[in-house]
């Protein structure tokens, strides 16, 4: 069963920008392209444990900020080297206002 | 240090590679100016005009500048035509090679690796290898033993640097590497830095190449003309000089072992011919800094950061008046670097700003 978590309201990004936010002692990323799409993902860069938060996000796609390897948004797949290994990537929805993001927990712990 | 101790103390796999992994200065994190995030975003952002344009001007005026070299062929007119050519071939193909290996210089993906595949091979740099030899050039930038991309030692190998000028030894050295790769096979330090997933690019793209400078010698013996080599293959020595001059003001002379690029790169501007060229590369700090920042967008990037940054060198003059003599001197004395000043006001040093060494002895 799907625990929803809500994510503070500072975390959420504006159309075509990414957040990056703590959840337990791991960090996430919140992104928002620039349709208006939301997507959830691990925050660090699967090549070399950057932060995507800093990184740029384009046409679907968010691109790392230290070697510009990049990871599509909608499903998580590293789709330009030095990137090669996925990104996990967490469901996500926006409700009245508010952002929930389901990290797979077995209980809720908030942002 | 004797030639053999130094080789060995910038291997990717030696005693030096231990150090930075021990003290902390592998995959470090890096000083970086402090930009408001909505700006950023505005200098990361991609367009394709900029690089198209100036990608229709590069390969433009190449291919008229190699017609009418062919046209005076065999005159002594054609030679400054095959100098334009080959500069254009052998010089400009590297900033071209940077920029899409970053996949920074077209929006549309597709765009960008086309021109990325023909940069590599006007450079004669495999796709694969160099892609990541330039990743791990990023996380530890003039990091002994952790760099692939350090040009010039302490001490530096004074001939190598200059027979460069013309590619005369890494130019067969990377033809070895072609065959090398074509048989199936990394060097160790390549095997260091490609992933097992990623090598069978390697094998395949130089293979292709193979084939290309096969049938290119074969036309000469073929028409008993210089021709085809001076068109193919050729630019990546008589026309590489550029190259050297540009990539060398990078960081040749600069400190080793920081973690902070005003420490070991240099901002360089150039006059509009050179930028186009080297497609303001010149901006050396600011691109380490901010490697997602497109090249046209650089200078805009140096305005946003330049409180932070040492006083840009003004021309590539001003950069060599420091340079050989910093060379020079790392002969007599490889401890020596060259320490820039920081503006008052400037975010200070992050991490050692002599460079973090073992003792002298082992250096």
């Amino acid at each position: 069963m799907a625990i929803w978590v809500e994510v503070g309201t500072d975390d959420v990004p504006e159309p075509g920008d990414v957040v990056g936010f703590r959840h337990g002692d791991r960090d996430y990323a919140l992104y928002r392209t620039a349709d208006g799409g939301l997507f959830a993902s691990d925050g660090r860069c699967t090549h070399q444990q950057t932060l995507l938060c800093d990184g740029l996000v384009m046409d679907g796609f968010i691109e790392c900020p230290k070697h510009n390897g990049r990871f599509e948004l909608s499903t998580g797949r590293a789709i330009r080297a030095p990137a090669i290994r996925d990104l996990t990537m967490y469901p996500v929805k926006a409700e009245g206002g508010r952002v929930y993001v389901d990290f797979g927990d077995d209980e809720p712990t908030g942002p | 240090m004797g030639y053999r101790d130094r080789l060995k103390w910038y291997e990717l796999s030696g005693p030096a590679t231990d150090f930075a992994v021990e003290s902390g200065l592998a995959d470090a994190e890096w000083f970086r100016s402090d930009i408001p995030r909505p700006k950023l975003r505005e200098l990361m952002a991609r367009s394709d005009y900029p690089a198209i344009r100036d990608t229709a001007i590069w390969i433009g005026v190449a291919i008229v500048a190699a017609a009418a070299g062919v046209y005076l062929w065999p005159s002594w007119w054609s030679a400054p035509c095959f100098i334009v050519y080959g500069v254009l071939y052998g010089s400009a193909s590297d900033s071209r090679w940077h920029e899409t290996g970053h996949g920074t210089a077209f929006r549309t993906r597709w765009i960008d690796e086309s021109v990325y595949q023909i940069a590599c091979f006007c450079t004669m740099r495999n796709p694969t290898t160099w892609r990541w030899k330039h990743s791990r050039h990023h996380s530890d930038t003039l990091i002994v033993g952790r760099d692939p991309e350090i040009d010039v030692m302490r001490p530096a190998r004074l001939a190598k640097v200059t027979l460069n000028l013309f590619g005369i030894v890494d130019g067969p050295v990377q033809l070895g590497l072609m065959v090398v790769h074509a048989t199936g096979h990394l060097t160790r330090g390549e095997r260091e830095v490609v992933p097992e997933s990623e090598r069978v690019r390697v094998y395949r793209a130089d293979r292709v190449w193979l084939l290309i400078y096969a049938a290119t010698v074969a036309s000469a013996v073929l028409w008993h003309s210089w021709l085809p080599v001076i068109l193919v293959g050729g630019p990546r020595f008589y026309g590489t000089f550029m190259e050297r001059i540009y990539s060398l003001t990078q960081h040749a002379g600069l400190g080793e072992n920081v973690l902070d690029h005003r420490l070991n790169s240099r901002t360089v501007l150039m006059n509009p011919l050179n930028r186009f060229i080297y497609w303001n590369m010149g901006y050396h700090i600011e691109h380490h800094m901010f490697p997602m920042v497109p090249y046209y967008r650089l200078p805009e990037l140096h305005e946003a950061v330049k409180g932070d940054l040492p006083a840009p060198y003004p021309s590539i003059l001003a950069a060599y008046r420091e340079i050989i003599p910093a060379i020079v001197r790392q002969l007599r004395d490889p401890t020596y670097f060259v320490k820039r000043e920081l503006p008052p006001g400037a975010a200070p040093f992050r991490g050692p700003v002599d460079g973090l060494f073992p003792s002298a002895a082992v250096v």
